[in-house]
């Protein structure tokens, strides 16, 4: 006897999605494979560059060493076998499993992801609906205005503004990193350091985001305001906090919803940017590092991380779905 | 009718103003009735006649660049026009209540049926949640939903459109409305299932409440309302009780509507050709001189195109008391006339 909220339909449904999504991700790792080992060069001629000479015998060596002297097929095969025990191989450059160097770095990508996107998520969508209730009124050309101010600024230049004003300027908040290393923080102190050094690459990887929140969010407002089902709550004399809040806000969250999957994975390739002008030691960095070090392995395994995180989100995407239109259920 | 001929809606001198380009155009046009507890008034005409407007200007929910202008909308002695918006917002829904023309789209589709007649009353009386459910419940067995307690939680899209109808006027009637609006309640619906809620309305209306039932189909008049106004170019040209309309009508325009009927086939008869009024409604930037009708109707001739016909009683003219305007309705009137009503078109 199963659990009663675990039917039939439930369980066909998991099994059905998490299988496609084991698909989705090895397809991804498949496709990555070939596409780094297209891009010229190897670890190895980075490695001997940087020593400023080698001998071809000593690069030989390297290659060697590395498994890169294999034929492709054999290295795709040893690849995909990795693949299929979690063990996404070591990085020769840093000299440490590429498991752990993720697992090292994770954790403060996934940070500043969330803060950004919930910033950006969270005051979008007030400002969108403050905009659509002022439609064509000052604060809602005030509220449009800014966000395709926001919308057409590079995120970089955004970045450093921001730094030259409120760390510079105003020495309000740190320019870059994570922690004060030399405070030595713990406990609650850690947190609000911690709080204090995110506020600025947050902002600067959710203003953009921001933007989009904001007119997505006053189209939708006034999209539903002309649906039928509003001039009924209106001819039922309802409160008009309680019809914004409950009739209007609560459908026009779905497109919203519908971005937010979409953008998961667009964010991440803006925290490469975020996270080398603000020092954010996060995945976004380290990928970055590792691309030009052609640290092969190390990219191939931050690359498959964050399409799980990508087809994770979207998961969860279609969960919240469910919540919030009960037209919409789970079927495969 | 059950109840003494108290009116509780009174409308005065109603008219409707749309502001167009520094154009002023009136949807409506001076119009005045009166509707009693526990009758039913049908509001009848084609599209583009005003019945809808004049629907939502009861409610005071005429769309912005429109304006409801007059003498009074008053509801159980107390006008609504020049109330202010939350003065209004406490009578909707609590004294006059409206159905609309669609089912599928006049409820939420992310709130469960429950919830949206829970917050209907709650927004107007202090109840407590509880209450609030008994009360939705009882409402929804009034309706004749079957099962309520499982409808209760239920989303829109699990019910067919007899019974989302059957839903919104639950809604419309959570806080025993002296009014009830029906705007169009059966078009959308299957034959079968309009009888069904036209019946509905008039087992409600037992209680005294007033109904303002708006329809272009007077199929949907006969049997349910016990007057009738007919509405043409935004003015009232015939106002008359249900069955001294069906049986006598003299408008030219409501002959015109009753020919257009669609009618069964009499047993082993001919077939019937429907019959239609030619032209249409004009608009309300290009209103023809005179009578509205005229250059629609069969009988006008060159006095009805130079002024327009004024409302006039039939009391004492006829057997009952009802009001025509048209400039030719005397040659009606002799006794015993006989025009053909389908000579009109």
């Amino acid at each position: 006897m199963v659990a009663p909220w675990l039917n039939r339909r439930r369980l066909r449904f998991w099994a059905g999605r998490l299988a496609h999504m084991a698909l989705v991700v090895l397809g991804i790792a498949v496709v990555n494979f070939f596409l780094l080992h297209l891009a010229p060069g190897d670890a190895a001629q980075v490695l001997a560059g940087e020593a400023g000479s080698a001998t071809p015998e000593y690069m030989a060596a390297l290659r060697r060493q590395f498994g890169l002297d294999q034929p492709l097929p054999v290295q795709f095969a040893q690849y995909l076998g990795n693949l299929l025990t979690f063990n996404l191989g070591f990085s020769f450059r840093h000299g440490l499993p590429v498991l752990e160097l993720i697992g090292q770095r994770l954790p403060a990508t996934l940070l500043l992801m969330t803060a950004s996107i919930g910033f950006a998520v969270l005051a979008g969508s007030a400002l969108g609906v403050v905009a659509a209730r002022n439609a064509g009124r000052l604060a809602d050309t005030l509220i449009s205005t800014l966000a395709l101010l926001f919308y057409a600024t590079p995120v970089f230049w955004i970045g450093l503004v921001l730094v030259v004003v409120f760390s510079v300027g105003l020495d309000w908040l740190p320019v870059g990193g994570m922690t004060s290393v030399e405070a030595g923080y713990a406990g609650w102190d850690h947190v609000r350091d911690v709080a204090r050094h995110l506020v600025l690459p947050a902002a600067t990887l959710g203003l953009f985001y921001l933007a989009i929140y904001t007119r997505l969010m006053r189209a939708a407002m006034l999209e539903v305001t002309t649906q039928d089902f509003i001039r009924t709550a209106v001819a039922k004399g309802l409160k008009p906090r309680r019809i914004a809040l409950r009739h209007v806000l609560r459908n026009a969250l779905l497109p919203v919803v519908t971005m937010l999957g979409v953008q998961v994975g667009s964010i991440l390739g803006g925290a490469v940017l975020v996270e080398t002008i603000f020092a954010w030691p996060g995945l976004g960095r380290l990928a970055f590092e590792a691309l030009f070090q052609r640290d092969l392995n190390l990219l191939l395994g931050i690359l498959l991380c964050s399409s799980a995180v990508v087809v994770v989100v979207n998961l969860a995407v279609d969960l919240l779905y469910t919540v919030l239109d009960p037209r919409i259920e789970l079927a495969r | 009718m059950t109840h003494a001929s108290q009116p509780v809606l009174e409308v005065e001198d109603l008219s409707i103003r749309f502001l167009e380009r520094g154009r002023s155009l009136l949807a409506v046009r001076n119009l005045s009735f009166q509707v009693a507890r526990g009758e039913t008034l049908a509001i009848v005409g084609e599209s583009g006649c005003g019945k809808s407007i004049t629907a939502l200007a009861l409610l005071g929910l005429v769309p912005p660049p429109g304006r409801a202008e007059g003498r009074a909308i008053r509801l159980e002695g107390r006008n609504l026009l020049g109330l202010g918006p939350e003065a209004l917002r406490d009578v909707r829904g609590r004294r006059i209540a409206m159905v609309f023309q669609e089912p599928m789209t006049t409820l939420n589709p992310v709130l469960t049926i429950g919830e949206q007649i829970v917050e209907t009353i709650r927004d107007h009386e202090p109840v407590g949640r509880r209450e609030a459910r008994d009360r939705a419940l009882a409402l929804l067995e009034r309706v004749h939903i079957p099962d309520p307690v499982r409808r209760f939680g239920e989303h829109p899209h699990r019910l067919s459109g007899g019974m989302r109808q059957r839903v919104v006027i639950a809604m419309a009637l959570a806080c025993n409305p002296a009014v009830l609006v029906a705007d169009e309640p059966t078009t959308a619906l299957d034959v079968t299932i309009q009888a069904q809620i036209l019946d509905l309305i008039d087992e409600l209306k037992q209680g005294g409440m007033g109904v303002v039932l708006i329809t272009h189909d007077l199929g949907v008049v006969a049997g349910h309302a016990e007057r009738v106004l007919v509405m043409y170019a935004g003015r009232k040209v015939e106002e008359r009780a249900a069955a001294a309309l069906f049986a006598d009508p003299l408008h030219p325009y409501t002959r015109g509507l009753i020919a257009a009927r669609p009618r069964r086939r009499v047993e082993g008869g001919e077939r019937s050709r429907l019959t239609e009024i030619p032209g249409t409604v004009p608009s309300l930037a290009a209103m023809p001189p005179g009578c509205a009708f005229a250059p629609r109707c069969a009988l006008a001739t060159t006095d009805c195109t130079a002024a327009e016909p004024p409302l006039t009683s039939l009391g004492g003219t006829s057997l009952e008391d009802g009001r025509v305007a048209c400039l030719r309705v005397g040659e009606f009137l002799v006794p015993n006339h006989s025009l053909p009503h389908a000579r009109l078109a």
